[in-house]
């Protein structure tokens, strides 16, 4: 087990849709009713247009792998060397991210490898939205 | 701004450079400043114009005994004296001021008194960034390179390689930190800190200062120093979240910064006889070559990679030896312009023959923020 703990998030009433949702297993992401557009992190009106009329949908929790680095030194609440990665996701933002049940390596951390949600549950209010492989593809990956 | 019409007039980094634990952060601004004074036959008296990063203008003013009519205490990361460089310039044309000193001081490595931001857990990247393990600038900084070496077709040796070539420049400067040559397999056999980084191609964590002092062009041929003149300047943000940057090949902040400083200064890039380009990582000059348009997208590791970049190339890039191998005390950009300075008045241990206009460009934060700034030795 890593020694200590990661750094906990402290939900604000402009992100906390985004925690009630992982929370209840869902990825939260925003939408504009004016623009359509989509977009994260979490803020109560449209980056784009700045028109407030905006929306919170379920986000289907795929993606690919974006980028990362693998982190070799230690870090309460992580055990190295480990992956701090960026995945974008389907619906186009990108999120910073770990990717979990996966080696911590170059060979098996392939960029565009097509990843999915998977729901750590800090504690009673937090839950993290890591990643993993998408169930159905080979230990390499596979590009789109 | 009008080019030519401010000038440099005052130049100088601490008496030491490295490790100096008998200096607080503070202390280190001072002993910059008051170098920077005596460079330019000035006293306290005559500054009426104070900016400065890392510390407050507050702190400076009073710390040195000046009296100011402007400050500004704009703080983005290592490129924030660039950016006082240029509302500097705006301040003196207008007339705000008529002398104005920028200070930077930071016990990087001995950590006397060091101020260090906090990254509060409800702010956005306290929410969405620091959960997941990222431990300052090696961690973050990088994170968009892989997506570049992929796009690019670029590979961890050409990465090393912008190592190898700062390294040839800090063996001829004595103040360098660093000076016996690497090789790529030096670089790529050093202890891995953030896959695909080496300890190599991170930036040295090391103590130090530097203070300019700037007014406008009618008086600055009244100083005892050559007159470095601004040509052109530019300045942008992009994001605070390295995740979230709108493209992880390119710095938007970079490309905004660039372009305004080149119009400002109505040159080309043939034009330019020195750059330098915040390196706090080995990926950074081959971002800021691109993104300033010396380079086609792709193509700036490669010219690395030919030595147009090196010594007897036709771009010397990071003469003083960079962040790399001089000196990194964890915000670069000043020691980036006393460099562009040195060159300017020809005085640099590695000095460009002949070299009559300079671009310095900096980053602030996690390509968080950028300014560049235009010189040159040719008076109005």
């Amino acid at each position: 087990m890593p020694e200590g703990q990661r750094a906990r998030p402290q939900p604000t009433p402009e992100t906390m849709h985004f925690w009630e949702g992982t929370r209840a297993g869902e990825l939260r992401l925003q939408r504009c009713n004016s623009c359509d557009k989509t977009y994260f992190p979490p803020r109560p009106f449209c980056p784009a247009c700045a028109s407030r009329d905006v929306g919170v949908f379920r986000a289907t929790g795929k993606g690919r792998l974006y980028s990362y680095v693998i982190h070799h030194r230690p870090v309460p609440g992580f055990t190295p060397p480990y992956a701090i990665a960026v995945v974008e996701l389907d619906e186009g933002p990108r999120m910073m991210t770990n990717i979990v049940d996966c080696p911590q390596t170059p060979e098996a951390l392939v960029l565009d490898m097509l990843l999915e949600v998977a729901f750590e549950k800090i504690d009673d209010e937090i839950t993290l939205p890591l990643f993993r492989p998408a169930k159905g593809q080979g230990d390499k990956g596979a590009a789109r | 701004m009008k080019p030519k019409s401010i000038a440099i007039v005052g130049a100088a980094e601490t008496t030491e450079l490295g490790r100096i634990p008998n200096l607080s952060q503070i202390g280190l601004h001072a002993d910059a400043a008051l170098n920077a004074m005596k460079d330019a036959g000035l006293g306290p008296k005559d500054i009426d114009g104070v900016a400065t990063a890392g510390e407050t203008p507050v702190t400076i003013a009073h710390y040195l005994g000046i009296t100011p009519k402007w400050v500004d205490g704009t703080a983005v990361g290592g490129c924030s004296f660039m950016i006082h460089v240029r509302h500097a310039a705006a301040a003196l044309e207008s007339g705000l001021c008529k002398t104005v000193l920028i200070t930077h001081g930071e016990s990087g490595r001995s950590g006397v008194a060091r101020s260090r931001p906090a990254v509060s857990p409800g702010s956005l990247a306290g929410q969405f960034e620091l959960p997941y393990g990222p431990m300052g600038p090696p961690t973050l900084f990088t994170i968009p390179v892989l997506r570049y070496m992929k796009t690019y077709g670029i590979t961890e040796e050409q990465l090393a390689t912008v190592a190898v070539v700062q390294r040839e420049w800090a063996a001829k400067n004595p103040r360098a930190t660093f000076h016996d040559p690497i090789t790529v397999e030096d670089v790529l056999g050093s202890r891995m800190i953030a896959y695909p980084f080496r300890l190599l191609m991170c930036c040295l964590v090391t103590d130090g200062g530097g203070a300019l002092i700037l007014t406008t062009a009618d008086r600055a041929k009244d100083f005892p120093q050559k007159p470095v003149y601004l040509l052109g300047t530019g300045e942008s943000v992009e994001t605070p979240m390295v995740s979230q940057m709108e493209d992880f090949t390119s710095s938007r902040a970079f490309r905004v910064a660039g372009a305004k400083a080149f119009d400002e200064a109505g040159i080309t890039h043939k034009d330019v006889d020195h750059l330098m380009i915040y390196d706090a990582f080995a990926h950074l000059p081959i971002y800021g070559l691109e993104d300033l348009g010396f380079c086609k997208r792709g193509e700036a590791a490669a010219f690395i990679g030919e030595r147009h970049t090196a010594p007897g190339g036709k771009l010397p890039l990071n003469t003083n030896g960079g962040g790399l191998s001089y000196m990194h005390s964890g915000m670069y950009g000043m020691y980036a312009l006393q460099e562009s300075v040195r060159q300017m008045r020809g005085i640099a241990p590695a000095q460009v023959p002949g070299a009559k206009l300079s671009v310095c460009h900096g980053v602030g934060g996690m390509f968080a923020a950028s300014g560049t700034i235009i010189m040159t030795n040719e008076g109005p």
